[in-house]
């Protein structure tokens, strides 16, 4: 008796136990569905974040100005102003660096088309839409003469305009008075939406960062700087290279605190990458114990399938059914439950995410690993269940099965 | 007669209970030869079902050796028997033991399929099986919706579909009316008659023994009485 002759003999005893072998099944349709869903939300949502971080420029380290020691009285990180320009040049002219904005940031009320509102005002540079891999949406980005001659240009974003310019002026040639300074409207900035904290992106401003320093905040340090890596990997490099070369600027001898900060947006990446890694664990915990549950489900079936069948069994040895076929016949009901209840999760799990990414429109996706490991492992599950159901079947005396009542 | 389709000499079954072994064969020598119909007769524990066992292979001898269509079969392993089993013999037992829930002509085609015929020529055979027991029309019938009388039919045309050396029938009777037992008992002698097919039956009932051509009684473990049968117009008077 081969083994497709098996398989048969093994599919048409399920087929004549219909809502039994269902039943058996739901264990492992609802494990395996389980999984499926779950595992789809979470490559959809870490595939999400890490979206949100590439937004933000993933090659990004930002420098901040450090805190003040005045009389024992310790301020902040960012409080002091030890940035400068010059600064920013310099980091430029390492390698490895793409490309430098100063930043300076200021809330400023601003009136334009009969209306005001109160934004964030950032100085910056021409690099600044390249550096934070933001698009213009009309107009264009003012340039480094600009910066040069401290022009008052500004670029508005989509908050802003939907705010000033409600009744649907053009904003592009517009004049916008910021602390009364009146600046061009030359470009407006695609909208970004909410950052990773939740903030409006959006609501700002932007404006040469010599402009800002000049006419709106009438100092010479900077809020802040970002830099970006011509690379991911070359991260840690610039961010090396920008400390010492700021260390050797500002005369700070070594093992003193440094006046200045160095933030690296890929810690905040990874932290986000571990934390989606543990929850993946913990699901994977959680599919596994639930198979496994599924498959004592099958076993117990399987049992009680075969107490029920002793006759039968009896009925094949005496026919002519080696103890293998008997075994094999039993072990492969066992994997045929388990693997179609797999297949069966499969949809349902599919279904499911679907209605997920439908219903409260949150990205998901099944890696095709997660299906093949999940139909190999209820197959697993099935094999390892049912393997002594079936060597209890196969062992049976046939002279007692044939006579059990 | 040639050589003997079974031929057993010096058969011992010895179960090893905790306290005393039981004895069910204490030495029998027998030989059934090809074209026989023989019944084997005897009160419970006589030890006719424990050598029916042994002569199907679903139990081995403690001792003595055991001789199947002139083979010694005494020493071979499971498998060669379960082999054996599916190729030679038929069964057929008192409770039927069809599968349920599955057609006739499926139940009559199982022991083909342990011994790798095709599907084709399985379906075949089976169904000329079922005709030649008279229910080729009940082919898709199941079970339950056969008389006990005709599912007895089911159960001899399955041990008849390999065409077997020997039939082995364990009280087929024992659960029929006697009508039923009649067209059973006429089917087997037909077979034996038509087909020279031997035939070996356990029963305790003389009008069922009658039916055979030799009656063979067992008493505590031992052969106490073979010989011919009696014209059966002298067990019913």
């Amino acid at each position: 008796m081969n083994i497709t002759t098996t398989m048969r003999t093994a599919i048409k005893a399920l087929l004549t136990n219909r809502s039994r072998s269902l039943l058996t099944m739901l264990g492992v349709v609802i494990g395996v569905a389980a999984v499926i869903v779950t595992v789809a939300i979470g490559v959809g949502a870490r595939a999400s974040i890490s979206a949100q971080i590439d937004a933000l420029g993933s090659n990004l380290i930002v420098v901040l100005p450090g805190s003040l020691n005045q009389g024992g009285v310790r301020t902040g990180s960012g409080a002091a102003s030890t940035l400068t320009p010059a600064d920013g040049m310099a980091i430029a002219g390492l390698p490895h660096v793409a490309a430098v904005t100063p930043t300076v940031t200021v809330r400023a009320q601003v009136v334009a088309n009969g209306q005001n509102w109160q934004t964030s005002i950032v100085g910056v540079a021409p690099t600044y839409p390249y550096i934070r891999s933001w698009a213009l949406a009309s107009g264009t980005f003012f340039t480094d003469a600009d910066v040069a001659s401290a022009a008052k240009v500004c670029v508005l974003g989509q908050t802003v305009i939907a705010n000033l310019f409600a009744n649907g002026t053009n904003p592009i040639g517009q004049s916008v008075l910021i602390r009364n300074v009146p600046f061009v409207v030359i470009g407006t900035l695609a909208a970004k939406g909410q950052s990773g904290v939740g903030q409006d992106q959006d609501d700002t401003i932007v404006i040469p960062y010599t402009s800002a320093l000049e006419r709106l905040t009438g100092q010479t340090t900077l809020s802040s700087m970002s830099v970006s890596a011509d690379q991911a990997d070359n991260v840690a490099t610039v961010q090396t290279e920008t400390t010492a070369l700021l260390e050797a600027r500002h005369h700070i001898p070594t093992g003193m605190p440094d006046d200045f900060s160095i933030r690296n947006l890929q810690d905040i990446a990874s932290a986000a990458a571990s934390t989606a890694t543990i929850m993946q664990l913990l699901l994977a915990g959680v599919a596994a114990v639930s198979l496994v549950v599924g498959g004592i489900g099958i076993m117990n079936i399987m049992l009680v399938s075969v107490t029920e069948r002793t006759r039968e069994i009896g009925l094949r040895v005496a026919v002519g059914a080696r103890r293998a076929a008997i075994l094999w016949q039993f072990l492969i009901e066992a994997i045929v439950l388990s693997t179609v209840g797999g297949l069966i999760g499969v949809a349902f799990g599919a279904g499911g995410a679907l209605g997920v990414s439908l219903g409260a429109h949150w990205p998901v996706s099944i890696p095709f690993t997660a299906v093949a490991l999940s139909v190999a492992f209820s197959a697993f599950v099935g094999v390892f269940f049912g393997y002594y159901p079936a060597a209890k079947a196969s062992k049976l005396d046939p002279i007692v099965a044939l006579r059990f009542e | 007669m040639g050589t003997p389709v079974v031929d057993v000499r010096g058969l011992q079954r010895i179960y090893p209970l905790a306290e005393e072994p039981v004895i069910a064969l204490g030495g029998v020598d027998l030989r059934i030869d090809p074209g026989e119909f023989v019944a084997v007769m005897g009160p419970s524990g006589s030890g006719k079902s424990t050598f029916m066992h042994i002569v199907g292979f679903l139990d081995r001898p403690t001792a003595g050796r055991y001789f199947f269509n002139g083979s010694d079969v005494t020493e071979l392993d499971e498998d060669a028997l379960a082999d054996i089993r599916s190729r030679e013999l038929g069964f057929v037992f008192q409770a039927y033991n069809l599968l349920p829930r599955t057609s006739a002509i499926e139940n009559v085609a199982l022991p083909m399929l342990y011994a790798g015929v095709p599907e084709r020529e399985r379906r075949a055979a089976a169904l000329a099986a079922l005709e030649e027991v008279g229910l080729g029309r009940y082919a898709h019938h199941h079970p339950n919706q056969l008389s006990g009388g005709q599912q007895q039919r089911v159960a001899i045309a399955r041990s008849l579909v390999n065409n077997p050396k020997l039939i082995l029938a364990d009280e087929p009777t024992g659960a029929l009316d006697v009508r039923s037992t009649g067209d059973v008992m006429a089917l087997f002698e037909r077979l034996n008659h038509e087909r020279g097919i031997t035939i070996m039956i356990v029963t305790h009932e003389p009008e069922v023994a009658a039916h055979a051509k030799r009656v063979v009684t067992f008493r505590d473990g031992h052969v106490v009485d073979d010989r011919a049968a009696a014209p059966r117009e002298a067990v019913l008077s």
